[in-house]
């Protein structure tokens, strides 16, 4: 066996992957250099950039417009990535579960995520539409009945105050995107329709479980949670963990949603993150601070997925 | 192994699949109604008279020159997707079958570049587009296709390593080149993955916000996306049926690329017997 490279074949593949190469240098490699440069300057694009050392970011730790910004996104990722894993985990399992039209149901779980970002915020701002929606005009009469039916002679019958029972006899569904709480929680609510191509990735990972494993189990007389967390699990961890970095580095970038959708309001509530970037880069022609912002976002996802292969050696199972 | 799915299984998947579908139903039912009767309360479940009008409407609005956003967009998306078909699968090659140094670290390249987020590049690439007078123009959306996207060099990559060593070796012993073996080898045998590629690239620009949103300045140059949100916010949010029949303008391309491919995929993948 030879183990030289001739020079042809060092050629060769350095001319295959020439438009690569040339594609980071160009797109990846200087681009980061500048905005690492333009972090340390003051910079509108105008007028060239004025070297002005740390203020950029040390403005960062007063500015309360990022801790807003970055303080949402960070509940955002926290609050969805668990729960869309889960999700998505869920519908694949049942996904797999060979029934007559699975077919059609794995394309209907499927097709949300495709629906462009900004077509997906207008028909989800007119479901949640506070007056109008879709939303509110099916919980109004759940809550009538609740409030009437339940909740006041409950609270009747623990000695609860007149205007306290009033207020539970007329129980109105939220404003949502008009309330600074309720906005998060439906931008949250949303990323559970785009669960489809995390749907996919699971069913994949599903599919390579060996069904011998499945067997012997049940020979054993191991149930169905049994299954699930001694064999599903581990063998699907590897997959998990793909669809945990992905989650993670997808939530950091939310922004077409929010954007179309609240515009980052009621107040600050739904600023995220990369939206208060656009908005000092190209609103405010804060170039410095935007890149400023963009490299302890660089940085904070690092250091997540640094921590996440750390913690994979625990649970990630390679067979 | 025989086990019956149960009845609750099929109750929950109802209720997913219902869920799911919800949304885009009510799109298209807001869509075929007059004003009036999509904000009425209780809702209105079948829209009556049917509104095709309304279709009509945004495809006239002088305000909303569909046809033209369509087209930018539709010139954007096929560039990009052939740029990254042609870039990624020429790349993915030299990764995956022809051994030469420095092949290594570009791979890590690839691998890591993929982590980092979009708006770390927006500002530099702003001022280099803008250098090169590109600013304004369609080129920031799809030139950089051209030199290799790293999800789909990682994934053809992957590919590529899956066919057998033994073909292209015989290749080369019959004095076909490595640009020969990646033509009439990589590419014919590969074709599925190729498809994939193709349409995630085509999908990702047609459905593409910042990006358009940070380059295009003027309408005449916008795609679907950023004049839908315009649209939007002109339309001041009142008039839902409008808006709703406009985002069912710029799905149905996706949707109909996606149900047509489908089936290309599946017999892709069935004749070419890689899985």
């Amino acid at each position: 066996m030879n183990d030289r490279i001739t020079l042809r074949e060092q050629l060769a593949g350095m001319a295959f992957a020439a438009p690569y190469i040339i594609g980071v240098a160009a797109f990846l490699v200087f681009p980061l250099a500048m905005s690492l440069y333009y972090s340390f300057c003051n910079y509108s694009m105008l007028q060239p950039p004025i070297w002005i050392g740390w203020d950029n970011y040390r403005d960062l730790l007063t500015d309360h417009a990022f801790h807003t910004a970055l303080w949402n996104t960070i509940f955002y990722a926290a609050v969805s990535v668990p729960f869309t894993l889960t999700l998505s985990l869920l519908l694949a399992l049942l996904l797999n579960e060979p029934v007559r039209g699975q077919g059609l149901y794995r394309t209907i779980v499927f097709l949300p995520s495709l629906v462009p970002l900004v077509a997906s915020a207008l028909i989800w701002q007119w479901l949640f539409n506070a007056d109008k929606g879709l939303i509110n005009a099916m919980l109004r009469p759940v809550l009538h009945v609740l409030g009437q039916l339940v909740l006041s002679p409950l609270a009747g019958a623990l000695g609860a105050d007149h205007a306290t029972i009033e207020s539970l006899r007329h129980l109105s569904p939220p404003v949502w995107l008009g309330d600074p709480h309720w906005a998060m929680a439906a931008i949250i609510f949303i990323s559970f329709w785009g669960v489809g191509q995390t749907v996919v990735i699971f069913l994949a990972g599903l599919q390579d479980v060996p069904h011998e494993l499945y067997e012997a189990a049940e020979m054993d007389g191991a149930g169905a949670i049994h299954r699930l967390f001694h064999i599903t699990l581990p063998m699907l961890s590897p997959v998990i963990f793909f669809n945990l970095i992905m989650g993670v580095i997808g939530s950091w970038q939310i922004f077409d949603v929010p954007y179309v959708m609240t515009g980052g309001g009621p107040g600050r509530s739904t600023l995220f993150y990369s939206m208060y970037i656009f908005e000092a880069a190209f609103n405010q022609l804060r170039m410095g601070p935007a890149c400023a912002m963009a490299w302890i976002q660089l940085l904070i996802i690092l250091f997540l997925t640094v921590l996440a292969f750390a913690s994979a050696r625990k649970w990630v199972y390679y067979a | 192994m025989n086990r019956k799915p149960a009845l609750r299984t099929h109750l929950l998947l109802l209720l997913a699949a219902l869920a799911y579908v919800a949304p885009l139903l009510w799109m298209i039912d807001t869509s075929l109604k007059h004003e009036v009767q999509a904000v009425r309360i209780p809702p209105v479940l079948i829209p009556h008279p049917i509104r095709w009008q309304n279709y009509v409407h945004v495809l006239r609005d002088p305000q909303f020159d569909f046809s033209l956003f369509a087209r930018n967009t539709l010139i954007i998306a096929t560039l990009s997707a052939l740029g990254a078909m042609l870039s990624s699968s020429l790349v993915a090659y030299s990764l995956a079958k022809i051994r030469w140094r420095g092949r290594g670290l570009v791979f890590g390249i690839v691998l890591g570049s993929m982590m980092i987020p979009f708006p770390v590049f927006m500002v530099p690439l702003y001022r280099i587009f803008r250098e090169l007078g590109w600013i304004g123009t369609s080129l920031p959306l799809w030139v950089p296709a051209f030199f290799g996207i790293p999800f789909f060099i990682f994934l053809l990559r992957q590919f590529y390593l899956t066919i057998p060593r033994e073909l292209s070796e015989a290749a080369v012993m019959d004095g076909c080149s490595h640009f020969g073996i990646w033509w009439r080898i990589m590419l014919p045998l590969t074709r599925p993955a190729l498809l994939v590629v193709g349409l995630f690239s085509f999908m990702g620009a047609w459905n593409n916000f910042l990006g358009p949103l940070v380059y295009l300045t003027h309408q005449s140059t916008f795609t679907l996306s950023v004049a839908l949100q315009v649209y939007q916010s002109r339309s001041g949010g009142t008039s839902y049926n409008l808006l709703m029949a406009a985002s069912v303008l710029i799905i149905a391309p996706v949707l109909i690329l996606f149900f047509l491919a489908q089936r290309t995929f599946i017999r892709g993948i069935a004749t070419t017997g890689l899985k």
